[in-house]
């Protein structure tokens, strides 16, 4: 057995980073998140990285963007009101085609919200981070060992795809402890190189040049023309998905992140009950499987999805669904978490 | 079992600091003794000693909260009503303080009355979070809240766990962690936190059991 630690979800986050190669942080405190600033504090000058406080959060992005330009694993993290002020700097870095993470330690809102967990953040993550043609890949954990397993993948499949990748958590997933088993350490010198990097030239080769402004509109189509080409097969490859109890289900739930641990309580409740109900859980909210809804739609009447938001995944479902079952939609917000019994119950009005 | 007056607990974020508190509250009470809880964190969000105000109520445990924790006002401020715990002498105290050095700054306020009084300060470790894995790491952090509180610790607690995968084996395999603690750190054990399921299975060298229920936990346990 590999040797397990009890972490906090946020300080998971920041050693599972560390030992991803990752040794360039740039953040801002704000709660539920801020453990992770203050590991990264601390174990960052042991290890030789850098960690720095910037004066704002889209500062702190804004240095993601240059760092990652240098061809190093870099990465910020905030909380809800803290991601939108970085906004614009990952537009910027989507369309210079740089990979890197971004952390969202969910909380309530809109506006300043609250400090309690939410995931009201699916659409920014997933459909608006930013103006323009854009995707990041976004993973959403439900357990602090997902958690630190999701962090390397993400960083690996950003660096393969050259674009930002989002870990989504929230409150609850960054605030809460469970065991950890940590993969070994990789050495940034260990990592694939990269040739875009802009490293400089030394006399040897051409420039390398990052960017983001194409002032010729046949340029910039064609360029977000390519980068859409590459979504697409990062819909074909990377789509992350668990199926629990699906098999011989007559209705399904669909829940992601701490959600998920909710309605997998609820499940369990309904299964002793004699209800034949399952889960799908989204690993990737984007890319999103869609492929895995429509057909578990082809076999079921009902779904359920329940989300700590007013319904946002849900409309995702529905697309995929396609009109092929019932979609409802169940859903605490403002920093509420369901209990497993108010998504039981919600179970046991669509089996009736 | 015996307590001074007062009950300092203190430790590194995540060792386990406010349910050993609240165990520690009910067993005094459960005791007959006459208790008050003091909840010193005001650096932490979630799972606090606040979130337990109507455990301490059914219990006949009086509980000095920050008073606006858990509600509309982000305002890390204690209440005044903390300086009454020095003057009634009559009931013991168990105060809460918020994790690592950081947390224990807001005690560092009350070290003279406390120092002046009949208390212990104890440091609560778990073996098993990763910045305190080894006897060095956890009295590096016991000297910063040290400094951070103005106090000398007097005792150690061991609440070493795995949460949801805490078994036997991993308690039984924390006792040499803490006595190795113990050793260079100067300190006593005077505690070792164990499940009441397990508590038959289980024996120490040094110190006392405290058999506890595990009330800071997740809404979906």
């Amino acid at each position: 057995m590999a040797e397990k630690f009890l972490m906090k979800g946020n300080e998971a986050l920041g050693e599972a980073a560390i030992r991803s190669g990752c040794k360039h942080f740039f953040g801002y405190p704000i709660t539920p998140q801020t453990e992770l600033s203050a590991y990264m504090a601390k174990q960052m000058p042991k290890i030789n990285g850098t960690f720095l406080q910037a004066e704002s959060e889209i500062a702190a992005a804004n240095m993601v963007l240059g760092a990652a330009s240098a061809g190093v694993r870099a990465m910020t993290s905030s909380s809800s009101p803290g991601i939108s002020l970085k906004s614009e700097a990952v537009s910027y870095i989507a369309g210079s085609d740089l990979p890197c993470l971004i952390v969202n330690v969910m909380r309530g809102g809109p506006g300043l919200g609250g400090i309690q967990p939410s995931q009201a953040d699916y659409w920014q993550a997933t459909k608006a981070l930013g103006h323009g043609d854009y995707q990041l890949l976004v993973y959403a954990p439900a357990s602090v060992q997902e958690m630190v397993d999701l962090v390397g993948k993400a960083f690996d499949t950003a660096d393969k795809y050259r674009m930002p990748a989002m870990i989504l958590a929230d409150g609850m997933l960054g605030q809460m402890m469970e065991p950890v088993a940590f993969p070994d350490k990789i050495e940034p010198e260990d990592l694939p190189k990269k040739e875009w990097a802009t490293t400089g030239t030394k006399g040897e080769r051409e420039h390398n040049i990052v960017n983001s402004l194409y002032l010729k509109p046949e340029i910039l189509e064609k360029m977000v023309v390519e980068r859409f080409k590459r979504y697409e097969t990062v819909k074909q490859n990377e789509v992350m998905v668990e199926e629990y109890l699906t098999e011989d289900a007559d209705i399904i739930t669909v829940a992601y992140g701490a959600s998920a641990r909710v309605t997998r309580s609820a499940v369990n409740m309904a299964r002793e009950k004699g209800i034949k109900v399952g889960m799908i859980r989204p690993i990737t909210l984007w890319p999103f499987p869609e492929k895995t809804i429509s057909a578990t739609a082809d076999k079921v009447n009902k779904m359920l999805v329940v989300e700590m938001s007013m319904g946002q995944m849900v409309e995702d479902v529905k697309l995929a669904v396609n009109g092929k079952c019932d979609v409802e939609f169940y859903g605490r917000t403002g920093g509420i978490i369901p209990k497993p019994r108010e998504v039981f119950e919600q179970i046991e009005l669509l089996a009736k | 079992m015996n307590f001074k007056r007062i009950s300092v607990i203190t430790g590194h974020y995540g060792s386990g600091k406010t349910n050993t508190a609240v165990n520690l509250a009910l067993k005094m009470a459960s005791e007959g003794k006459k208790v008050t809880i003091v909840d010193l964190d005001i650096v932490n969000p979630y799972f606090r000693t606040a979130d337990f105000k109507e455990l301490f109520e059914g219990n006949n445990i009086n509980a000095v909260l920050p008073q606006f924790a858990n509600t509309n006002l982000d305002i890390p401020c204690l209440p005044g009503t903390i300086n009454t715990v020095f003057d009634q002498k009559d009931s013991f105290v168990i105060i809460d303080v918020g994790g690592d050095d950081a947390g224990a700054i807001a005690l560092g306020r009350f070290a003279k009355q406390i120092v002046n009084d009949d208390y212990d300060f104890f440091y609560v470790v778990n073996s098993y979070r990763y910045l305190t894995a080894t006897p060095e790491e956890a009295l590096a952090s016991l000297r910063d809240i040290e400094a951070a509180a103005r106090i000398k610790a007097t005792g150690i607690i061991n609440n070493s766990n795995l949460g949801n995968q805490t078994d036997i084996e991993i308690i039984k395999s924390s006792l040499e962690f803490a006595e190795n603690f113990s050793d260079i750190s100067g300190l006593p054990i005077k505690l070792t936190c164990v499940n009441k399921k397990y508590i038959d299975k289980i024996s120490v060298n040094a110190g006392e059991i405290l058999p506890v229920d595990i009330f800071v936990k997740t809404v979906w346990e």
